[in-house]
């Protein structure tokens, strides 16, 4: 079969075209943005006419790819890891309703946090909600499992969830394609009542839903892929979960390891596979991307006589994501380093691009907020985030999508003045409006910036739900017309924008004003794509 | 055959196309491959790496281990020193010397230098300049690369093969600027 050069996110999205793919869904977030990149660069994809098209955040992506496989299609969505916290309510439920069309969700984990506010393990939320877990090692694996979990999907009628982490979305290897299996018919839920969780209903649902977790751990396409291999020397045993097996093996390149290795990478599994390893060694190592989830298990709330080693008991870094060397540290091996960083070299953190509106939006609003007396303006997820360093080092709070909106409300509420937020188009229509609606309603005294550059531009410019589209949506929220202000934030606006701004400081009711210019990274793009389209042209 | 490879510069200087070519090369000589990529917030004017490791066996680990590379190419002078510790002892380091100053507290370039030439097995190519006279400034990267290539274990032809069908979509025009860099580059 073909053989394609893929980055971990695009092995499982080639792996769900050929799976019989019918509808993705996604909203961008590092580092799983690829995967519904590659399905719409895909000529496969579109000649199959797969739905491809972004969502406003994870959760409505969620839910409507529970809605593809409520009509029978096969259906998958992808978020970064924080991303299916906002999307945990329709994840959870949708393990107690179960699915029609098979349904994969992928989350992919930013371990040591190269572009994330936290490490959380998405393997959590598997145990959590009683779906299984696909962890995949590398880009074959990946690929290969989306086979597997959308018909263990079908089978036992459960969503399945994929686990990724930074280093395998985002590195490239040869992956061999299997033959393209063809999209499932459009058919109904059999049982009408399927997704309807009235309490009376969803409490069998959930009972079913527990009994199905016990018995699909014993299903060949979860065991397939939880390998135990023996080796003579007893004394340690190993467990690797994911991507850590391939830092265990990094240490050993010419012979096998010589102590037996359990090698996890699909969850949950029955309780034997761990006695067959710990049952002849006399200690267990434990190695796993992100929180000790299987070393906690194994040691339980009581200590039991087996030595266990991992992230617990510092073996292993307690937070970070792993690398070869960690590994063989943990296992008593030797890595030399010959050279180190010489103390010249400074650090180069990530900056606005030259000719960044947001930049001059930030300038604004400094100069704005200087008779005030602020101590800063809360702020949000995306480029602009950057401007809590200097030289503007204006932001004051960067949690969780939309987050800057209702902040400002509730500071507003216990009396700061002005009670200032930046939000990114992009992040308010994933989260910011319903946050203005409860400023609407009150009449909180805050003044909104939407810093609009008409793009998603922290992940690679995907398209914005807000563009074109701002001034309608404040407005229909409710926000007074005179307090919606429209500015465009280029050196030769300052004065009037910091004008503007005061003028809105100065109202005690909610205002709005939408700092509007395309991000220069995607306008430099569009203008090389119409060049190069008129060149064609002539 | 094993080549474990640090790419080195600034979000937007080109690293990635850089990987793309040595990849490509390397599927077309049937060798296996990993390459992991920066993408994200780094890729705002920050520091930005890629580790690609090529070799006839399989490979285990996405990430280069610490003291095993063969070889760092960097496009930027500081950013040269920053992955020293994946480096080995024999290892080689080619790179620009021309910097990418967007801190307000860049070292002295001749300070960078002198750190360099410390290493054992070092070039320092004027990449920029040679790209220059090559007919894009823009393809320092290619320049780069052809310096690098006497110590990567690939045949040229190969490498020339992948800036072809790399930059093959852009047109010829960009294709012969490419392979003019790359080769003036190899010859430097």
């Amino acid at each position: 079969m073909q053989k394609l050069l893929l980055l971990g996110d695009e092995a499982i999205a080639q792996g769900a075209v050929d799976a019989g793919l019918s509808g993705m869904y996604a909203y961008p977030g590092t580092p799983s943005t690829e995967i519904m990149e590659y399905i719409q660069a895909s000529d496969e994809a579109v000649e199959k006419k797969i739905h491809r098209f972004w969502s406003a955040n994870e959760k409505t992506a969620l839910e409507a790819a529970l809605g593809m496989s409520y009509a029978g299609k096969r259906a998958m969505v992808a978020m970064k890891h924080v991303g299916l916290n906002v999307a945990a309510d329709p994840f959870i439920n949708s393990a107690v309703t179960g699915i029609n069309g098979g349904l994969i969700v992928v989350a992919a984990d930013d371990p040591s946090m190269h572009s994330s506010q936290n490490e959380q393990d998405s393997r959590f939320y598997g145990k959590f909600s009683f779906v299984p877990v696909f962890e995949p090692s590398n880009q074959q694996e990946a690929y290969n499992m989306v086979f597997d979990a959308f018909d263990l999907s079908e089978k036992y009628r459960i969503p399945v969830l994929f686990r990724i982490t930074t280093r395998l979305a985002h590195s490239r290897a040869s992956v061999e394609r299997q033959a393209a299996e063809p999209e499932k018919p459009f058919h109904l839920p059999s049982d009408p009542r399927q997704f309807v969780l009235l309490p009376s209903i969803a409490r069998k649902k959930y009972k079913a839903l527990l009994s199905t977790f016990e018995s699909l751990k014993y299903d060949n396409r979860i065991s397939k892929y939880n390998v135990f291999r023996d080796g003579m020397n007893r004394r340690i045993g190993v467990i690797a979960c994911g991507i850590a097996y391939n830092y265990l093996m990094e240490n050993y390149p010419d012979k096998e390891p010589g102590f037996p290795v359990l090698r996890i990478t699909a969850y949950p599994f029955p309780k034997d596979i761990i006695s067959d390893l710990t049952s002849r060694c006399e200690e267990v190592l434990v190695l796993e991307e992100g929180y000790p989830f299987i070393e906690e298990a194994l040691r339980g709330m009581l200590d039991n006589t087996l030595k266990i080693h991992g992230r617990m008991d510092g073996a292993v870094p307690r937070e970070g994501e792993l690398n070869p060397a960690l590994v063989a540290r943990s296992l008593g091996i030797k890595t030399e380093q010959s050279y180190k960083v010489p103390a010249i070299v400074r650090s180069r953190p990530p900056s606005f691009c030259k000719g960044c509106g947001h930049s001059d939006t930030f300038n604004a609003v400094i100069e704005a907020l200087r008779p005030y007396k602020s101590d800063g303006v809360f702020s949000d997820i995306g480029c602009y985030t950057l401007a809590a360093l200097p030289p503007y080092t204006i932001i004051t709070s960067c949690v969780d999508m939309g987050a800057s909106v209702t902040m400002a409300i509730g500071a507003a509420d216990a009396g700061l003045y002005p009670s200032v937020a930046v939000v990114g188009d992009s992040t308010f229509t994933h989260s910011g409006m319903t946050g203005l609606l409860d400023a609407v309603i009150k009449n909180s005294p805050v003044t909104i910036i939407i810093s609009d550059n008409s793009t998603t531009g922290m992940t690679g410019g995907q398209k914005s739900h807000a563009t074109g589209r701002l001034d309608k949506i404040c407005g229909g929220i409710g926000v007074a017309p005179e307090h919606i202000r429209t500015i465009i934030p280029l050196r030769k606006n300052h004065e009037e924008n910091v004008r503007i701004m005061q003028e809105e400081f100065n109202y005690m009711g909610v205002s709005v004003i939408i700092s509007t210019r395309e991000c220069i990274q995607t306008a430099t793009r569009r203008k090389k794509a119409e060049t190069s389209d008129n060149i064609t042209k002539e | 055959m094993k080549s474990d490879i640090v790419l080195a510069g600034v979000g937007g200087q080109g690293i990635l196309s850089i990987a793309a070519t040595i990849g490509l090369a390397a599927v077309e000589n049937n060798l296996f491959l990993k390459q992991s990529e920066v993408h994200g917030m780094s890729q705002r004017g920050g520091d930005v790496q890629s580790h690609l490791r090529i070799s006839d066996k399989p490979v285990a680990s996405d990430l280069i281990p610490y003291g095993k590379a063969d070889i760092i190419i960097s496009v930027e002078p500081m950013e040269s020193l920053r992955y020293l510790p994946w480096l080995a002892k024999s290892g080689w380091l080619v790179t620009n010397s021309t910097p990418f100053i967007n801190i307000p507290d860049y070292p002295p370039v001749d300070e960078i230098l002198t750190e360099i030439r410390k290493i054992k097995k070092h070039r320092i190519i004027d990449a920029d300049a040679i790209a220059k006279e090559a007919g894009s400034a823009r393809s320092g990267n290619m320049v780069i690369l052809g310096a690098a290539s006497l110590y990567i274990d690939l045949p040229f032809k190969s490498l020339e093969n992948s800036v072809r069908k790399f930059f093959e979509k852009k047109g010829h025009e960009i294709v012969e600027i490419n392979l003019k860099a790359l080769r003036a580059g190899r010859k430097c």
